[in-house]
């Protein structure tokens, strides 16, 4: 286990040292953030001075150390726009996304699981077939698209919701969240489900597919033979074994549904860090951009070690030694 | 071929060429499961003719609207059946704020669109595939490592790849392909090396090692063949995902040159409209991507069905 | 299904303001956010239009970008080098404490050296070589040489008060602690990404502000922030993109205020190297003789352009055509200067007798993220250029790549936009035609490396003139010169609109700007 561990983190430190590498090089081939900073009626001498104050005129892998030493100090460098320490920057942004991506992946559950289990169950029904092409389109529409026209018809039509911000934060444990006020809620619902949409899909899918197989297994067969009732079958037994890999999808998908935040927050205003990391991007805000992608990483390497702990927790078939490494 | 090798299988333990008919072939069994679905015998009609537009684009386009030369913005925002200012070409579909036909944009935006998730698709399948089968059959330290790098690519959202790598590179359609082929070959390698491994376990590979053929041999002519089918389902819904995040990226400004639009492009310059009533700019094409993904994705979807081993009746 | 939206879109808006029309409290949605409250740290518009709100300038300027009284009740020029500011009286800070000269001489020794500005005041206060604190309510700014632009540069230093802001930092500014103005409104809070929140000062010295309180939220989209106007989520929005324009004019419950902006959009382009990167004859062999270095190709270029098309079909008559560098009407511009007409054969024939008959090809690069309709308007100049004989391609990227590639000078003809900070023309004149020189910081913006000697000495001597008269006069000479030598193809200046509820009023602004006390109820 403790060697297990271990290996792990070297390995990821390794990626984010590569990654960090790449990112940097990347944000640095874009362009010069000076043209985009200084206001343009400025002269020569302003510029000069900036890109002095910024480092920039030290030459890239001079830059780079500095900033390798520093984030060793846990100092991920300071936005070029904000001057304030990118990783605070990021921090203040985070409850934002979670929130959203929590309150999407929830969503995607509940609407998705029942739908799923019930094409499941009578896959040749027209309703299950009815059920299985509309989720169809769950994954063919661009996100981008699906979420102007809610915003079209929810918000400017009908006017039940409003079409962008985040409305009222109460504080919870001393984090913002919005799901705890009436407003919070309303200008939640909408964001949430633009980002659950593909989700809902996939949940579906996985569902169905589960249930499907688990209605063939000989353990079923049993359960009916003991003389259980169908509900007891399926909401207790089957329901149990198609959940945990469902959930352990969903819990790895967290990751994409939190980039894919980047566009539903793009579109209502949402202020999460993935708006931050567009703005940073076009800003060339380099910072701020390799500490957004260093942290994001850091955050998958820490789901991914978590599931794999997890099942090797819940199933003892699986010895850690044979996850994946 | 080969899969009547492994029909044969189990109940030849010896290596003969013995002929036991069977009853069906798997490839007719497969047209004739796929025939069972309406919906997906529909998808794949629909599909079919939006290849045949992509491909005669140029042929059948009333205009050609890539070329500036043939646009003028005093045609812009036209509705359907509007003729242009000589009055000698009628705008079936209207106009977009360019004064392009949209009938036309729509063709060749159909063309980009299908072009850049096709190709993206083969060049991923030919890389992942490749390495895939590598790694699953070299194992050990090589396969550790490999899959190392694919876990690795895989945890990355596509879309964040996509977008440092296209503001990297810049707007193109080769761009757009490199930046898709990025984010995607991972999962052909994943599922390549899935079932090459599970095949590799199979009584035929020990039987063609036990012939002394060819490495090669083994892997393209026997360990490929049979690992298609999974890979086929993959390759749909990929083409229909890439589609998909081109038109992403174009709305975020950084995929496509706006004087060549996608589809994706045409419906996030016309969304600007859709408040104003010109709603065709953005509705039609629209439309065009909807059909064409859903299409793609019927046809993958009951395509993965039927080769589902455990479902199969 | 145009009449349907529009008729539900109505329905929805007039239930939606019924219930927010009376109460004190407004809501702005902003196109853009600013990156610090801090009002010295960052010289760009979103930064500077809000300060106005909790601070105020010595020199005020109205719609027009005209000057007018601020903190200073007036001022008057003592020698062509000394200017003389008399303060305004009873004037008080947000704490209740007094506005003196003091405060002045702390802000001008602040403004131009907050540390790791990404864009400084210095530009402006640089020129001063003294401030002279007279007595408490009169100060004397002095200048090395000549200097005829005191109060337009006053106009746009934002006094802070000595006492709150000695030693205080961007953070103290951003958390509110520094926030202590002379202005209409108090600030309360900033939530980046989401919200500012301001509320009234009873006691402030000019005209009383009118809401409890006020929220600035940044919709950076514009379909969105349409969408929020609409919705009644927010009562006023800048910058509704042109295409959504005529569907707000339609609907009852929307009221809108334009103006003609000082924002030109213009043509640069390599009129210096003789091998220009994206210059090609027509089979795509890049050209040894770079055919820009022609006044007459350039004439060419400008007369080919159908400015009155560019503004009626791509941006919705919210362009005005424009022959230089700021509006006609503004002081130092020359009044009777009209921009070139569409004369498609008189270009074809100039080309024709500048060699260039057969055409050439060449590739426009625009921003997509920048201007209004910026990706549109560089492909209808495309398409303008090419029918005219010279093959345009057309390249647009966002505003990063673009403005380092074009100051790079890795293009050849691009489209740019400028915008005057100060309101006058010494500003283009300096940054856009003058020779690119790093030693006395003139052509910085000069993204084609233009250059003209008899310009540059006009432009110089006008800097130093000793009057404002004399001022006038070189400025409108240099924008004559320019013009006609075609250092730049001026297009037109962007119309800026803004969108609110019935019953709101805004003074449309010349220079982008949305100043929260400005926002008043229609009597």
């Amino acid at each position: 286990m403790l060697v297990f561990l271990i290996r792990r983190l070297s390995q990821s430190l390794v990626v984010l040292l590569v990654m960090s590498f790449l990112v940097f090089v990347g944000v640095f081939a874009i362009g010069d953030p000076v043209e985009l900073l200084v206001s343009p009626d400025a002269d020569q001498f302003e510029r000069a001075r900036v890109i002095r104050d910024l480092g920039l005129d030290r030459p890239l892998w001079e830059q780079y150390g500095v900033f390798l030493l520093q984030s060793l100090k846990g100092d991920l460098g300071n936005s070029f726009v904000f001057n304030q320490p990118a990783l605070q920057l990021i921090l203040e942004r985070m409850p934002a996304t979670l929130e959203l991506a929590f309150a999407a992946v929830i969503i995607a559950i509940v609407i998705g699981i029942p739908l799923g289990m019930v094409a499941g169950l009578r896959p040749h029904a027209w309703y299950s077939r009815m059920i299985m092409s509309v989720s169809i389109l769950g994954f063919s529409l661009p996100t981008f698209w699906v979420g102007l026209m809610m915003i079209m018809l929810f918000a400017v039509m009908l006017g039940w919701l409003p079409a962008s911000g985040r409305g009222e934060t109460v504080d919870l444990l001393g984090v913002p969240v919005s799901f705890l006020s009436e407003d919070g809620l309303r200008h939640l619902l909408l964001p949430a489900i633009n980002l659950a949409l593909f989700k809902v899909s996939l949940v579906i899918r996985l569902t169905r597919a589960g249930m499907r197989e688990n209605m063939l297994m000989d353990y079923v067969k049993f359960a009916y033979a003991k003389g259980l009732s169908h509900g007891r079958v399926i909401f207790v037994h089957v329901l149990k074994n198609i959940l945990v890999p469902i959930v352990t999808v969903v819990g790895l998908e967290l990751g994409n549904v939190i980039a894919f935040a980047v566009v539903t927050e793009s579109i209502f205003a949402w202020p999460g860090m993935g708006k931050l990391l567009i703005d940073s991007i076009y800003r060339l805000d380099r910072p701020i951009v390799v500490a957004y992608l260093m942290i994001t990483v850091l955050m998958f390497i820490l789901i991914n070690l978590i599931v794999d702990i997890l099942y090797s927790v819940l199933d003892p078939r699986v010895r850690i030694a044979d996850v994946k490494s | 071929m080969s899969s009547t090798v492994e029909t044969a299988l189990p109940n030849a333990p010896v290596i003969a060429d013995e002929p036991i008919p069977p009853p069906q072939t798997p490839f007719r069994r497969f047209v004739s499961d796929f025939l069972e679905s309406k919906l997906a015998v529909l998808g794949l009609i629909v599909f079919a003719i939006t290849l045949v537009i992509a491909v005669l684009a140029p042929w059948i386009s009333p205009q050609n609207p890539y070329d500036l030369q043939q646009l003028d913005i005093m045609n812009g925002k036209l509705p359907p059946g509007a003729m242009d200012m000589d009055e000698t070409m009628t705008f079936l579909l209207g106009t977009d704020d360019q004064g392009r036909d949209l009938l036309s944009g729509i063709f060749y935006g159909l063309r980009i669109s299908l072009f850049v998730g096709v190709a993206s698709a083969f060049i991923s399948l030919l890389i992942g595939g490749a390495l895939g089968l590598f790694s699953a059959y070299a194992g050990g330290r090589w396969d550790s490592f490999l899959m190392r790098v694919v876990d690795l690519q895989l945890s990355f959202p596509a879309i964040l790849i996509a977008l440092i790598l296209l503001a990297v590179l810049g707007q193109g359609i080769d761009k757009v392909i490199v930046a898709l082929v990025v984010t995607q070959w991972a999962y052909y390698a994943r599922t390549v090396r899935g079932s090459a491994l599970v095949e590799r376990g199979k009584e035929y590979i020990e039987a063609a090692h036990c012939l002394a053929l060819g490495t090669r041999r083994i892997i393209f002519r026997h360990l490929f063949p049979n690992c298609l089918p999974p890979l086929i389902v993959v390759v749909t819904m990929r083409i229909a995902y890439a589609i998909m995040l081109e038109a992403t990226l174009s709305f975020l400004g950084i995929g496509l040159p706006i004087t060549e639009p996608s589809l994706g492009l045409l419906i996030a310059t016309g969304f600007e409209y859709m408040l104003s009533g010109y709603y065709w700019i953005s509705f039609f094409p629209g439309v065009a991507l909807l059909v064409t993904i859903v299409s793609i994705n019927l046809v993958g979807d009951h395509m993965r069905d039927i080769l589902n081993p455990r479902l199969q009746r | 299904m145009k009449k349907l939206v529009g008729l539900l879109a109505t329905a929805a808006a007039a239930a939606a303001f019924a219930a927010t029309a009376w109460s004190a409290e407004v809501k702005v949605g902003l196109s853009s956010e600013p990156t610090a409250m801090d009002p010295h740290y960052h010289n760009i518009g979103p930064n500077n239009m809000l300060s106005t709100a909790v601070f105020d300038r010595l020199v005020a300027q109205d719609e027009k970008q005209n000057k007018k009284p601020g903190l200073a009740e007036s001022w008057t020029q003592l020698a062509p080098n000394v200017w003389e500011f008399k303060l305004r009286k009873g004037v008080k800070w947000h704490d209740g404490s007094p506005f003196t000269a003091a405060d002045v001489k702390f802000t001008m020794e602040r403004a131009g050296n907050v540390p790791n500005s990404p864009s400084s005041f210095k530009l402006f206060t640089g020129v001063l070589s003294e401030v002279e604190v007279v007595d408490d309510h009169t100060v004397r700014m002095k200048t090395k040489d000549a200097f005829p632009l005191m109060p337009d540069y006053m106009s746009v230093i934002i006094i802070v008060s000595k006492k709150h802001g000695e030693g205080a930092t961007t953070n103290d500014y951003n958390s509110g602690k520094a926030m202590i103005g002379t202005g209409p409104f108090k600030f309360v809070e900033w939530v980046k990404g989401d919200r500012m929140v301001y509320t009234k000062n009873p006691d402030y010295w000019g005209p009383k502000p009118e809401w409890d309180k006020v929220t600035v939220k940044p919709v950076a989209d514009n379909a969105a922030r349409v969408a929020a106007l609409l919705a009644g989520d927010v009562d006023l929005i800048d910058f509704p993109s042109p295409s959504d324009i005529p569907n707000l004019k339609k609907n009852a419950n929307i009221s809108l205020a334009q103006v003609q902006s000082n924002r030109l959009i213009y043509l640069h382009y390599d009129t210096n190297r003789d091998k220009s990167p994206f210059i090609f004859d027509k089979s795509g062999k890049q050209l040894e003789k770079n055919p820009l270095k022609d006044v007459n190709v350039r004439k060419a270029m400008s007369l080919s352009i159908n400015r009155k098309a560019i503004a009626e079909r791509i941006m919705e008559g919210l362009a005005v055509p424009s022959g230089q560098l700021m509006p006609p009407e503004v002081l130092g511009a020359v009044p009777d200067l009209k921009p070139d007409p569409f004369d498609l054969n008189r270009a074809k024939k100039l080309l024709k007798d500048a060699g260039w008959g057969d055409g050439f090809k060449i590739t426009i690069h625009g921003p997509n993220n920048r201007y209004i309709n910026d990706e549109k308007v560089t492909q209808a100049v495309a398409q303008m250029l090419t029918r005219a004989g010279i093959q345009t391609d057309v390249v647009t990227m966002p505003s990063g790549p673009f403005f380092s590639k074009g100051s790079a000078l890795e293009f050849s003809l691009l489209l740019v936009g400028w915008s005057s900070g100060t309101g006058e023309p010494s500003d283009p004149l300096r940054a856009l035609v003058s020779t690119y020189n790093k030693e006395t910081g003139l052509g910085a913006t000069n993204r084609g490396r233009y250059s003209n000697p008899a310009l540059d000495k006009t432009i110089a001597d006008s800097l130093k003139a000793p009057s404002r008269e004399e001022w006038v006069r070189l400025s409108q000479e240099a924008t004559k010169v320019a013009m006609a030598d075609y250092g730049i193809i001026p297009l037109y200046f962007q119309v800026n609109v803004w969108a609110m509820r019935k019953g709101l009023d805004y003074v449309a602004r010349a220079d982008e700007y949305t100043q929260i006390q400005d926002i008043r109820s229609k009597k």
